[in-house]
Parts: structure tokens; C-alpha cells; sequence
């Protein structure tokens, strides 16, 4: 009765402040200044300041004052909140609160965009306005109440730049004109496309990135006023730089990407994360980013079966144990956080969730921060919201006691000074054992959940009876069957619980009679006991694996270090005039090859006896598509824009794989979706470091370019990018080295010029400062790109697959370049009809530098192997076969003077083979890079047991929340895809 | 069309203007042919260093220790001087598909699979392209025989045996119709992204109806087979030799679970023949498999492993698990690219030898293990006595790309061309720039 008097008064209220100006035709226009108080309550005015015993003063939906003696006004409605608490409301600053998800339209690419006077970009929608399409929704709100949640910053969750969203109080009893608090408040990005607009481009994360980046070139060049025509996008996003920038990252590695393209625009994102940030906690403190975390972790694996469990990897498995410590070591770690409802199935998870991360250490403070006082300062508003301090809104939250406890009810969510009840917190709690006499007959009735659900249940000696209880106002009402378990009678009883610890009414029998019946509440001390022991189980530390880099099995705990070693009496091949030595000793020291000679001494150097085996340099891969999480930007025919260094996947198995087939380097090129493809990424296969620590020093700059088949799009179904055959292949390639010319010509000569990131790549390639390495097959179009090059005076670097490499090898020669090719691989597609297995060693013997190259995942780790089959084919000497897996790439990649041979100076990337490095019996035994050990046969093993124990664990741990009755959810088997250059993402 | 055709024609008659004799099928066997003192690769785990080999009439007749024996007439025999060298019987390739697919990416030269899921009464034989460009890159490797297997569906279809260097598919056919082929039905199965499931792999809901349904078929299979046939149903009659024991059941399964669940279902229904195709589990298994006498082609060894956790080893070092545990194995190719990559198949053998098995014991993964499962291990599989003479040398140690060079290789006592379409190009290339050694 009172809530509803209070609801009324407010009610009434708002219509008035918030519309001074609007007419009434209702009635009379009646404003209500009245002052509420909440007096005797712990109040949190902010997580740092409580007041124990104190006041709150509100009116007007914002707070007057709050304090331990606040002097109460006479036109006061006083509410006593003895022994209740009061927080202020929490904040989410990632919604969709009121906005629908746009419908996707339509199939089949667009090279093109649908709109004019906007950007070229269908996805960049930084003009896009969240009101345009908001509609308050009262259940939405009422779900968010009930988490404790008063403010939330809604957004169109569509595009790659989404415009702006707004903050929107949930004040059920207003009108929008009091409810958005702010129409304009951030500015929200992502990487993934609008699901509006077909527009092709771009269909990789590299291509976002390098879109984004763009654009924020071009709405300098626009702001600076070099534009003649309008673009609404630009100007808008120009508008929006002061509001705070939101980017949705969904996971570490793409929270380093969105940084990293907010670093070099100078934006700092705030940004969405993942929940797995813990596994390289240094790298994302770098950033120096707030991120916005959810908690949706995961449910365990139901693991029963073991035939499907077997499916789980280690890394699915660690995920689910170990994403609730992650907010807690964000914050042992200083990275600023706040926390999000976004990502749960179900929101009502929110609160499990959070007191998951709670046990697993994030402290009470910093939870409670996160949610209100944090939020409120990102978003400039902390005079508003976040605290209970004066003149901000009266936006909070009433419970029984500290709101990060499972037991703690939320009694009434307040938002603008609009009381949302959640439950009714003037209903006694009757919980209890109580006992009573019937028809001489002893009871014993438990109640639980009086004050939400209530329920009961009754027993008599061993009889337990079917009860149907309901509680509310103070008074209960009891069904229960009579102990003839035959007949079908019912003793109803209603009592008062007025009195707090009895129940007082009467019982009307089967037959009719009355009786008064009276039940005394049992002392307490019997249902303690029960919750004390709970306690002091959820008190054990739950259990954590360890976190490897990477994060997945054969993940380092410890990163294995640079060491000084010294192999003793091995068969070492120099890929130098020295040629095969027998018998020698090789000492690495400081990352190099230091010496190679007789009887080398130690001098603390871990000697290791090679008696037998065999040295090489470390392979090098010259065409890779593994450790990437994108190959393909096919969305246009040129995309020099994008750079596989932006989306190096640091945790792909397939890198410690190819370590153990003896690689040490490779060139992880864009694939061959277009004529002009992306930038390569040149890594060393340094397991357990991170994406960027990967790409070589100083690395050599390299583009894919790619012909024939592929580029033309032979095999799709809907032809509509030009070029379709190898006539237009050509024409691609003289206009952008045309207009690359002509954008190079004017910027050197110091006139104001639009930066394109395109034709700053494109000019390197003819400045001679990038080498192309290009996808080809048939002769023809080999020949027509090396006239093209030489059109414009440069050179091509190297022909890779170059199945048709044999066929103009004089021609090759001539021209200067290169030839990375497959051992064997033909019959594929009609344009290798013509591969031969004798292409390495033809153009090998005509001059032409040769390397043999993988493109799969698979054959990488064999590459040694692939090399011998040039000398089953063509005769190809041993050394010079090696040479086509070591040095040769390495000097196709500008890379010889630092790896590809055992030279004293050079990088210590080295292999200890088991066996003659070209047979098939040869194993790698330790593979090397700049001195550290990144593979070890013997470490490998030990490996495998220490995943086997870990595994057990886990599932152990797993069928222990299944017991318990947790949720599992169904096994899922992780699949990486074998990326080719086929692979259109 | 016809345009095409000339070109084809000239294109042929430009081959053999250069003098390159290829792809035309040897003759039969004339004079007896000697290998002179060859280390011989039995097939059967034994080997002979110093050997004699003869063959007569498209059969081996003598199998002899040269070091022992060296009274034999040389006279009327060609002999082939092969000290240093090594022979062995031709390799086949288990579970191949040389001969239905031309070019992968090309839709028109794609024989592999039917429309349907029950194909029994489907023969691959018909398909089978005897000419392939791809067949004859075979014999160079040593690679001379093959199962030709149709794909696809619950049931694919029929397989048959052939030998590479035939004028046709009756020609090449060495064994008919004895194989019937079928896709155990998955444990995963994949959302539908489209409908807003989540696209990854999920236990299979359906799992327990798709087997029913292959129990059904063949519950029906059989009962019409046992009756007086009112009507025909060819693909049930397909399946008659499954029960008769005149066909053999290859099942591809690759976990644990599907793997025995799949031989259990051939036990039930009786059939006597069951081979596992793929195998990746079979390891965890293997003594119900031996005691089921249930034999596997072991998926290609040169693959990754299936699971990000396994060992990086695994797929090398499956052959030596069950080879160790007496299960009866052959080497498979089928994967990526997998026609012309049968041609590595000495190599996927040469691999299970650097982790763990002797080389005796991997050259019968790809030699008298298949040549058993497939039913031909009468006449071809060993170099023994009254066998098909189907034999191949080669200067090194064939398992290993660095020592294969095949430089003779014999169908039923012929000697076959080594020529390809890819050595022709490399001959005439390597003339042009005048590299030829």
C-alpha cells in the first residue's frame, strides 16, 4: 500500500518537471516539490565512502543531500530503512537496450555502395543516429531493474562505424524527454560489416582495420576543407570526436587490433573485450585502453561421455576455468575495467556470473566501481551518475545487505527518484521451521523463499505432505491432503505471520470444522548449521590451470629463454662454400651462430652431443597461410591496403607444428582473391610470444599479387568484379601503377595531396622499397607482369606456386626474378595441367633462384622432404636442394645476410636433424631460433603428459558442476581451418 | 567442338613427332626377362640382397639368392643388370580414386560420386579413365596398382581393382566389383549458421536414427535377397555379395566410438569382410578390431593431426600402433589433392618408418597388406613364384624421394613406359635451354 502511494506520488511528478513548458488537458497542472528521506541505512555514496546510519535526501529525482545528521525538511516523506542498504544503481555502457537488430538484405556480393553523399563505404555509418530508431522498452528495462542496473548506453548494433548511441536512464514511469539523459554520448565501432548493405568490402578484419584507417585519412583531408563535393558520413564522424569512442573487439587479439588502429589515428578506444584478456595481460595493459568486460562465462562441458569429451581441446576445456579470473586479474594488474551485461544468453546470469568472478578473487570494491563510478566517468558524467552525491540523479539501489553476497535481496531498483520494486521489502521474512498439533498429530512445516516464492513443506513422523502455500500481506495460506493417503480431502489453514515468529489462524477440516491453529517458529540454530559448512567450501580457492603462452597445449609457462650452446661432432651443412662438414662443432652464443669449427670448448655453454646428427639453417617457408586470422581482403580487385601483420594469430597450433618439422621462418602471404593482394607478414615461428614480437626486425616490406584463375573468379557464380580473364588482369595492374605514379609524383613535389594508404604501398613497390611476390601459373600472364614491371621500371621479386616457371625460366632470368614453387603439386585446377615436377630444378639450372614453398599447413612441416623431390626430379644436387628450403627463400626475402645458412654472425635459426635432412627417415630433434630452443623432441613428450593430467583435472572439475546440478552445455570440437590462398576470409 | 578436337589431335601428333613414346600400354610379356643381382624387397618382410628374378609369361617364375644359386642359362632371357638397385613389387594404392577425377576444380572431369545416399549398385569401374594423365605419374614412383573407389553419400558404391597401364577399363581391371563403400554416419554435426545456429561442430542429434536406417536397408537388403525377387531392386542386389561373402564391407570411420559402433553393425548384419577406411582412433581399439579380424586403411599419413591437443606425431605414428598390435593395415591417400598425390605413397610409407615401424614392415602397408584386404594377394602383393610379375626397380631405396628413381617397371611381365606428359614437357624445356645432363 504504501509502495503504491509512493509510486503514485512519483508518477505524478514526473509528468511535471520533466515538461515545464507542455500543456495539460488532463487537468489541473500540479507539481510535486516534496522531499523524500531514507533514513537509518548503510548508504554507499560511493564505493569508497559508506555512511552507517545515515540519510538520504532526494526531490525532484535528484539527490538533495546524504549524510549521517541531514536535517529533513518538513514537507518530507520519511522511509526508515533500518538495517537496509543503499548503493548507488549500476551503469551498462554496451547495449542494444531498445534497438532492434537490423534484418540482413539480400545474398551475393556488391562491389559497389548503395548510397550517395555518404562515404564510399556502405559499413563506415558514423551519421547514424541510435534515437532515430530507439523505443523504450518497459520489459527490456524491468530485466535490467532486477540486476541492479539504472543507466544504460544503447546503440545500433550494425556496421563498422555505427554512430552514436545514447544513454538512457530506465525510469519505467517517464517519457523519453526525462529518460535519455544523454541522445549523444559515443561514438561506436566494430569490425564487423552492416548486415544492411551487401557491399563486399571489406570481407577480412584486416580490411576493417585498414578501412578505418582510411577513413580517419580522409575526414582530416575533408575537415581540412579539400573536398568539393559533401560527405555526411565524414562530417559526422568529425562531430563525434569528442563523444567517447566505443569499439566492439569481442576478444584479446582483437582488442590489440582495435587499439592499435586507434593509436595510429590517434583515438583512444574504449573497448569491448572478450573475457580472455588474462592471456597476455601485458599486452593489453599496454593499450592503455579502459575495456568494457563482460561476464558470460562459460558453462562446463557435460564431459559424461568420455567418447565426446575426447573432442574438447585443452584450450576450450582451460577457457571455461579459467575466464572468471580475468576481471580479477585485470584489476591486479591495473588495467581499468568496467563491467557489461553484453554477451549473456540470458541476462538473469548476470548476477551468478559476477559473484563467479567475486570468488575468484575481484575484490567488492573494484566490482562495485566497475559498474557505477567508473561507467559514469567515461562517459563524463560523473556529477550524474555513478555516486549518491548532490545533484546527482537519485538513481539507486535498496537491499538487505552487501549486494555482492548470493543471499543479498535487491528490494527496490530507483531510478530519477521512480521506485522500481523488485521485491517487497516490507514483507516479513517468515523463512523458517515451524511446528504445530492437529488432530492430536505433530507437525513440523519448513517455509522457504517466503519474501519471492514462497513454498512449503510439511512432514508428520515420516509422512511428508503434498503442500501448496501462498504469503502475502502478512498472512498465509496452507493446502495440504489429509494423511489418508486414499482419499482426495484437503486442511486448508490461513494464519497471520503478523507476530514475526509464530503463525496464528485457523484450520478448516475436510469436514468443515474450524479449529484455531497456532504454529511457533523453531530456533534458528538447526538450519545454520547447514549454510556453515557451505561457507566454508565456496571459501577454498577454486582451482586455476596455469596460463601457457600461447594459451592452448604446448603453451610455455615459462617462456624458454636465449641459451649459449655448443653442438659437438655434428654433420653440418653450411649452404656456404664450406659445403657438408663431418665431424664439427657449432657454438651459438647471444642469439648468433658464433663459431663453427674442430674440438670448440665450452665456456659455460650447454653442450649437447650432435655425434651422428645433422645441422642445418632453419626452413624457411616463402609462402605460408598458417598463424593468420585472415588471408583473403577480396572484397576489390586491389587491397594493398591491408596487412597480414595486423592479423597474425599468435596461438594457431600449426606454429609449433611447422616448429617441429625444423621450420623457423616464413612469409604469411595475403591470398589470391585479387590482382593486387595485401602486405605479407615475415615472422619467426617464436612460440609463446606475442602477434607483433613475431614479425622480424626491420622487416623487408612485401605484397602479394596473384594472376589467373582465382583473380578472375573462374569458379564463382556471380561474375561482377572486373577483371574476368587475363586480359583485364593486365589492365589492373597498369591503372593503379599509373595513378600510383602520378599520386607518388605529387606528393614529392610538396603539393597538398589525399594519403591513401593504397597508392603509398603501390609507389613503394615502384620506388623499389617493397618487393612483389606473385601467384602464378601459366606462362603468359608470368610474361605480361614482368613487361608490366618493366613498364614502370621496377622489378618483380619472386614468382611463387610459378607452376609454369619452366616454360620461361630464360625469361625469368633475364628479368631478375625469382621462382618459389611446389615440389609435386599439379591437377588441381585446369591451369595446372601443365605443372611438372622437374619446375625447381629446370629453373634452377637455367639461374633462376629457387625456393620450394608449401601453401599448406601441412606440407610445411615436411618441407625438407618436398626439397629432396628435386633431386628425384631433375637431379638436382643434395646441397642445392636444401638450399631451395633455406637459403634460397631467404634470399628471395631479403633475408640472407641475417638467416639461411651456418655462418658465424648470422641469426642462430638452426635445426638438429635425427637423420640426412633430405630423407624421409629425418626428424627434427630441436628447432632453434636466434639461440632459443622453441622445439625440443624431449620437451615435447614431457608435454604430452603434463596435457593428459591437465585435461583429467579438468573434466574431474567439470562432472563435479554437473553433480552439483550446474547448467553444462554439449561438448563442441574446435576446427581451425586449413587456410590456402584460396581461403576467402 | 570439333576446333577442340583438332587441337587435341595436333597436339598429340606434335608429342609423338618429338619421338617421346608415352601413355601407349605396353605389350605382353615376349622373351623371359632376368633382374640380375638386385636386393629384393620380398613383400613379405623378407629380403634378398644379390637377387634373381625371373619372369615369363607375365608371371615371376624364379625367386633365387644370387650369392647361392648361380646356375641358370641366361640365354633366351633379356637381362637387366641391376646391381646396386632395388625391386619390389608394385605398389598399390588402398582406397584411391585414380581415374575418376581429372582435374579437381573442374566440374566436367568429376566422375566421383552420385546423386543419392544408397548407391550400392554404383561401379566405379564404368568411370574409370584408363588414359588419365594422372594414372600414368603413377608408374614412374613404382605405384602400379590401384582400387578405384567411388565416393560420396551414405553408400558410394562398388569399387574394383586395376592395374595402371591398360587400353581401357576392362583392360585394367583386375579384380571386379569386390568392394561396397560406406560413410559411417558422424558423431559432430554442424549448426546451420543460416537458421542462427552456431556453425561448429556439435554432437550429432541424429547419430542413433542414421544408423537405424542403415540397419533397416539392410535388414530389407537381405530379405529381398532371400526371396524370389518380384521385382528387381538393383541396389539391393548390389548388396547381395556383402552377405555372401564374395564382397567386402569398407567402412570409413575415424573416433573410437564410430569405429566400433561400425564394426558392430557389419557383425550383426553378417557380413563377413569388414575393413575401416580412415582409422584415425583405430589405435584405442585395436584388439577388438584383431579379434573382430577387422582390418584398416589407415587415413594418408601425410595429414595433420585432427585435434589441436594430439600429439604433432600422431598421423605418423598410427601404422606402428597397429601394425604392433597385429592388426592388418594399408596405407590410404584420400584427402586433399588426392589423386595425384597417390603417387607419394611409397613416401607416406617411408614415414611410418622414421616413427617406428622397419622398412620391411611399412613396404607392406602399401604392398601384400592391401593386396590381401582387396582379395588379389593370389597374384599380386610379393615377389614370389607364380605372381603376377607386376614388379617395378629402382636405383635407391624406393620409401624415400631422395633415393626413388624407378628406372624399370613391369605390369604382368610388361615393360611399362615411364614416360608422362610431365617428362615429356621436362625433356622438351630442358632441350630448349640445352640443361640436359
Amino acid at each position: 500500500m504504501k509502495i503504491f502511494f509512493r509510486l503514485l506520488i512519483f508518477m505524478c511528478s514526473f509528468s511535471l518537471f520533466a515538461q515545464d513548458y507542455f500543456p495539460s488537458n488532463s487537468g489541473v497542472i500540479a507539481k510535486n516539490s516534496n522531499y523524500t528521506a531514507f533514513t537509518n541505512a548503510t548508504i554507499y555514496v560511493s564505493p569508497s565512502e559508506v555512511i552507517s546510519n545515515g540519510t538520504l535526501l532526494i526531490r525532484k529525482g535528484k539527490v538533495v543531500n546524504v549524510g549521517k545528521s541531514v536535517s529533513i525538511p518538513d514537507n518530507t516523506t520519511v522511509v526508515d530503512l533500518d538495517g537496509k542498504t543503499i548503493y548507488p544503481s549500476f551503469i551498462d555502457l554496451y547495449t542494444t537496450f531498445g534497438v532492434k537488430k537490423p534484418k540482413r538484405s539480400g545474398n551475393g556480393p556488391r562491389y559497389g555502395p548503395s548510397r550517395s553523399g555518404y562515404y564510399w563505404n556502405d559499413h563506415v555509418m558514423p551519421e547514424q543516429d541510435v534515437m532515430a530508431s530507439f523505443e523504450y522498452d518497459q520489459k527490456a528495462a524491468s530485466e535490467m531493474h532486477k540486476l541492479g542496473f539504472g543507466v544504460v548506453n544503447t546503440h545500433m548494433p550494425d556496421g563498422i562505424v555505427r554512430g552514436t548511441g545514447a544513454l538512457i536512464a530506465l525510469n519505467n514511469d517517464a517519457d523519453n524527454s526525462l529518460r535519455v539523459v544523454d541522445g549523444e554520448v559515443s561514438q561506436h565501432f566494430s569490425f564487423s560489416k552492416s548486415v544492411r548493405s551487401r557491399q563486399s568490402y571489406p570481407s577480412s578484419i584486416m580490411g576493417s582495420m585498414a578501412l578505418l584507417r582510411q577513413m580517419y585519412n580522409d575526414a582530416n583531408w575533408y575537415a581540412a576543407g579539400n573536398v568539393d563535393t559533401r560527405d555526411l558520413s565524414l562530417e559526422a564522424l568529425n562531430e563525434n570526436t569528442g563523444l567517447l569512442q566505443i569499439f566492439e573487439a569481442n576478444s584479446r587479439a582483437n582488442v590489440m587490433r582495435a587499439d592499435k588502429v586507434g593509436d595510429e589515428s590517434n583515438v583512444q578506444y574504449t573497448i569491448l573485450a572478450g573475457g580472455d584478456e588474462y592471456e597476455r595481460i601485458n599486452d593489453i595493459k599496454s593499450t592503455n585502453a579502459t575495456l568494457i568486460l563482460p561476464i558470460n562465462f562459460q558453462l562446463a562441458y557435460d564431459v559424461e561421455n568420455p567418447f565426446l569429451a575426447n573432442s574438447l581441446s585443452l584450450s576450450d576445456m582451460r577457457s571455461w576455468n579459467q575466464e572468471p579470473h580475468n576481471p580479477r586479474l585485470l584489476a591486479e594488474n591495473g588495467v581499468p575495467f568496467v563491467l557489461t551485461t553484453h554477451g549473456l544468453k540470458s541476462k538473469k546470469s548476470f548476477k551468478s556470473n559476477l559473484m563467479k568472478a567475486i570468488e575468484s578473487g575481484l575484490s567488492k570494491e573494484k566490482a562495485l566501481e566497475a559498474l557505477t563510478v567508473l561507467p559514469a566517468s567515461l562517459l563524463g558524467k560523473s556529477n550524474l551518475l555513478g555516486t549518491l552525491k548532490s545533484g546527482s540523479y537519485a538513481n539507486f539501489l535498496i537491499t538487505d545487505g552487501d549486494i555482492f553476497d548470493k543471499k543479498t535481496k535487491l528490494y527496490e531498483n530507483w531510478v530519477q527518484g521512480t521506485p522500481h520494486v523488485i521485491e517487497n521489502m516490507s514483507t516479513t521474512n517468515i523463512d523458517g521451521d515451524y511446528s504445530f498439533k492437529l488432530s492430536g498429530k505433530d507437525y513440523t512445516l519448513s517455509v522457504k523463499n517466503s519474501t519471492s516464492k514462497p513454498s512449503a513443506t510439511l512432514e508428520s513422523g515420516t509422512t511428508n505432505f503434498t503442500t501448496k502455500m501462498s504469503y502475502a500481506n502478512d498472512w498465509v495460506n496452507l493446502t495440504f491432503k489429509t494423511a489418508d493417503s486414499t482419499s482426495k480431502e484437503y486442511i486448508r489453514i490461513a494464519a497471520s505471520a503478523a507476530s514475526g515468529n509464530s503463525l496464528n489462524g485457523k484450520a478448516i477440516m475436510p469436514n468443515g470444522n474450524t479449529t484455531s491453529f497456532y504454529a511457533a517458529k523453531k530456533s534458528s540454530e538447526q538450519t545454520k548449521k547447514d549454510s556453515n559448512g557451505k561457507k566454508d567450501k565456496s571459501l577454498s580457492e577454486p582451482y586455476m590451470s596455469p596460463i601457457t603462452y600461447p594459451n592452448i597445449a604446448y603453451g610455455f609457462e615459462d617462456k624458454p629463454k636465449s641459451e649459449t650452446l655448443l653442438f659437438k661432432n655434428a654433420t653440418v651443412w653450411t649452404n656456404e662454400d664450406a659445403g657438408v662438414l663431418k665431424n664439427i662443432d657449432v657454438l651459438v652464443k647471444d642469439g648468433k651462430i658464433s663459431e663453427i669449427g674442430k674440438d670448440l670448448s665450452g665456456r659455460n655453454a650447454k653442450v649437447i652431443d650432435a655425434t651422428g646428427k645433422h645441422i642445418t639453417a632453419g626452413i624457411i617457408d616463402e609462402h605460408s597461410h598458417i598463424g593468420a586470422a585472415s588471408i583473403n581482403e577480396g572484397g576489390q580487385n586491389s587491397s594493398a591496403e591491408v596487412t597480414i601483420e595486423d592479423v597474425i594469430d599468435d596461438e594457431d597450433i600449426d606454429l609449433y607444428r611447422n616448429l617441429a618439422g625444423g621450420v623457423t621462418s616464413i612469409q604469411i602471404l595475403h591470398g589470391s582473391a585479387n590482382p593486387i593482394g595485401g602486405r605479407s607478414a615475415i615472422i619467426k615461428l617464436k612460440w609463446g610470444e606475442s602477434a607483433d614480437n613475431l614479425v622480424y626486425n626491420n622487416s623487408p616490406k612485401f605484397i602479394k599479387f596473384a594472376l589467373g584463375e582465382n583473380v578472375k573468379q573462374s569458379r564463382s557464380t556471380s561474375n561482377m568484379r572486373f577483371p574476368k580473364s587475363r586480359m583485364g588482369v593486365e589492365q589492373v595492374f597498369i591503372d593503379y601503377f599509373t595513378r600510383a605514379k602520378a599520386y607518388d609524383e605529387k606528393k614529392k613535389s610538396g603539393q597538398p595531396y589525399r594519403e591513401d594508404t593504397e597508392m603509398e604501398v603501390l609507389a613503394e613497390i615502384l620506388n623499389g622499397e617493397r618487393f612483389i611476390s606473385c601467384h602464378s601459373y601459366v606462362q603468359s600472364e608470368i610474361n605480361m607482369l614482368m613487361k608490366v614491371a618493366e613498364k614502370f621500371d621496377f622489378r618483380i621479386n619472386t614468382f611463387t606456386h610459378i607452376l609454369e616457371g619452366y616454360k620461361v625460366a630464360d625469361k625469368m632470368k633475364e628479368h631478375g626474378v625469382g621462382g618459389s614453387t611446389f615440389s609435386d603439386w599439379w591437377a588441381y585446377k585446369y591451369e595446372v595441367n601443365d605443372a611438372i615436377p622437374y619446375n625447381a630444378a629446370i629453373m634452377h639450372k637455367v639461374g633462376v633462384v629457387t625456393a620450394i614453398n608449401s601453401d599448406d599447413a601441412e606440407m610445411s612441416r615436411r618441407l625438407n622432404q618436398e626439397a629432396a623431390k628435386a633431386i628425384k626430379y631433375g637431379g638436382v644436387s643434395e646441397e642445392d636442394a636444401l638450399k631451395m628450403v633455406t637459403l634460397n627463400p631467404a634470399k628471395l626475402l631479403h633475408l640472407d645476410d641475417r638467416v639461411g645458412s651456418i655462418k658465424e654472425g648470422k641469426d642462430a635459426d638452426i635445426v638438429l636433424w635425427s637423420n640426412h635432412p633430405l630423407s624421409i627417415y629425418a626428424k627434427a630433434e630441436k628447432t632453434i631460433i636466434e639461440g632459443v630452443t622453441y622445439f625440443d623432441i624431449d620437451r615435447d613428450k614431457q608435454m604430452r603428459e603434463a596435457i593428459k593430467k591437465e585435461k583429467s583435472a579438468l573434466i574431474n572439475l567439470m562432472l563435479q558442476d554437473k553433480n552439483k546440478g550446474l547448467k553444462t552445455q554439449p561438448v563442441k570440437k574446435k576446427e581451425k581451418e586449413l587456410l590456402h590462398c584460396d581461403s576467402m576470409d | 567442338m570439333k576446333k577442340l578436337q583438332n587441337i587435341f589431335i595436333l597436339f598429340t601428333l606434335v608429342c609423338y613427332s618429338l619421338g617421346f613414346a608415352q601413355q601407349t600400354p605396353a605389350p605382353q610379356q615376349g622373351r623371359d626377362i632376368a633382374i640380375m643381382g638386385a636386393t629384393a624387397h620380398i613383400g613379405d618382410g623378407s629380403v634378398i640382397e644379390n637377387s634373381i628374378i625371373v619372369m615369363s609369361n607375365g608371371k615371376i617364375s624364379r625367386v633365387l639368392d644370387g650369392s647361392q644359386n648361380n646356375a641358370m642359362t641366361l640365354q633366351a632371357m633379356d637381362v637387366i643388370d641391376a646391381k646396386g638397385q632395388h625391386v619390389y613389387p608394385g605398389f598399390i594404392v588402398a582406397n584411391g580414386t585414380l581415374g575418376l577425377v581429372e582435374v579437381d576444380a573442374v566440374k566436367a572431369s568429376n566422375d566421383l560420386s552420385e546423386l543419392g545416399a544408397f548407391n550400392p549398385h554404383i561401379r566405379s569401374i564404368i568411370a574409370y579413365n584408363s588414359e588419365s594423365k594422372i594414372v600414368e605419374s603413377m608408374r614412374p614412383n613404382g605405384v602400379l596398382l590401384g582400387q578405384v573407389v567411388p565416393r560420396g553419400g551414405r553408400i558410394a558404391g562398388t569399387s574394383s581393382v586395376v592395374q595402371y597401364d591398360a587400353w581401357n577399363w576392362e583392360d585394367a581391371v583386375v579384380q571386379m566389383d569386390n568392394g561396397i563403400h560406406m560413410n559411417w554416419p558422424s558423431s559432430f554435426s554442424r549448426g546451420r549458421w543460416w537458421l542462427g545456429e552456431d556453425p561448429g561442430l556439435k554432437p550429432n542429434k541424429d547419430y542413433a536414427k542414421e544408423v537405424k536406417e542403415l540397419h533397416d536397408y539392410f535388414n530389407e537388403s537381405k530379405s529381398y535377397n532371400k526371396g524370389n525377387k518380384p521385382e528387381v531392386h538393383l541396389p539391393f542386389e548390389a548388396l547381395a555379395g556383402l552377405f555372401d561373402g564374395t564382397k567386402r564391407l569398407y567402412i570409413n570411420a575415424n573416433d573410437e566410438k564410430s569405429i566400433t559402433d561400425a564394426v558392430n553393425f557389419a557383425k550383426t548384419q553378417g557380413v563377413e569382410h569388414i575393413t575401416i577406411v580412415g582409422g584415425y582412433e583405430a589405435h584405442k581399439v585395436t584388439s577388438f578390431l584383431k579379434n573382430n579380424n577387422v582390418s584398416v586403411f589407415l587415413r594418408r599419413v601425410h595429414t595433420r593431426p585432427n585435434n589441436e591437443d594430439d600429439d604433432y606425431d600422431l598421423p605418423f605414428k598410427l601404422a606402428k600402433h597397429l601394425v604392433d598390435a597385429g592388426v592388418l593395415v594399408a596405407l590410404e591417400p584420400s584427402g586433399q589433392m588426392e589423386r595425384m598425390n597417390s603417387r607419394n605413397l611409397p613416401f607416406y610409407a617411408g614415414t611410418t618408418v622414421a616413427y617406428g615401424l622397419s622398412k620391411e614392415q611399412a613396404l607392406q602397408l602399401i604392398t601384400i597388406n592391401p593386396a590381401k584386404i582387396l582379395g588379389i594377394d593370389d597374384r599380386f602383393g610379393t615377389l614370389e613364384v607364380g605372381k603376377s610379375a607386376t614388379l617395378f626397380i629402382s636405383e635407391g631405396d624406393a620409401l624415400d624421394m631422395r633415393t626413388n628413381k624407378v628406372t624399370h617397371a613391369f605390369i604382368d611381365g610388361r615393360k611399362l613406359s615411364l614416360e608422362t606428359h610431365q617428362t615429356e614437357l621436362a625433356k622438351r624445356y630442358s632441350d630448349k635451354y640445352g640443361i640436359n645432363d
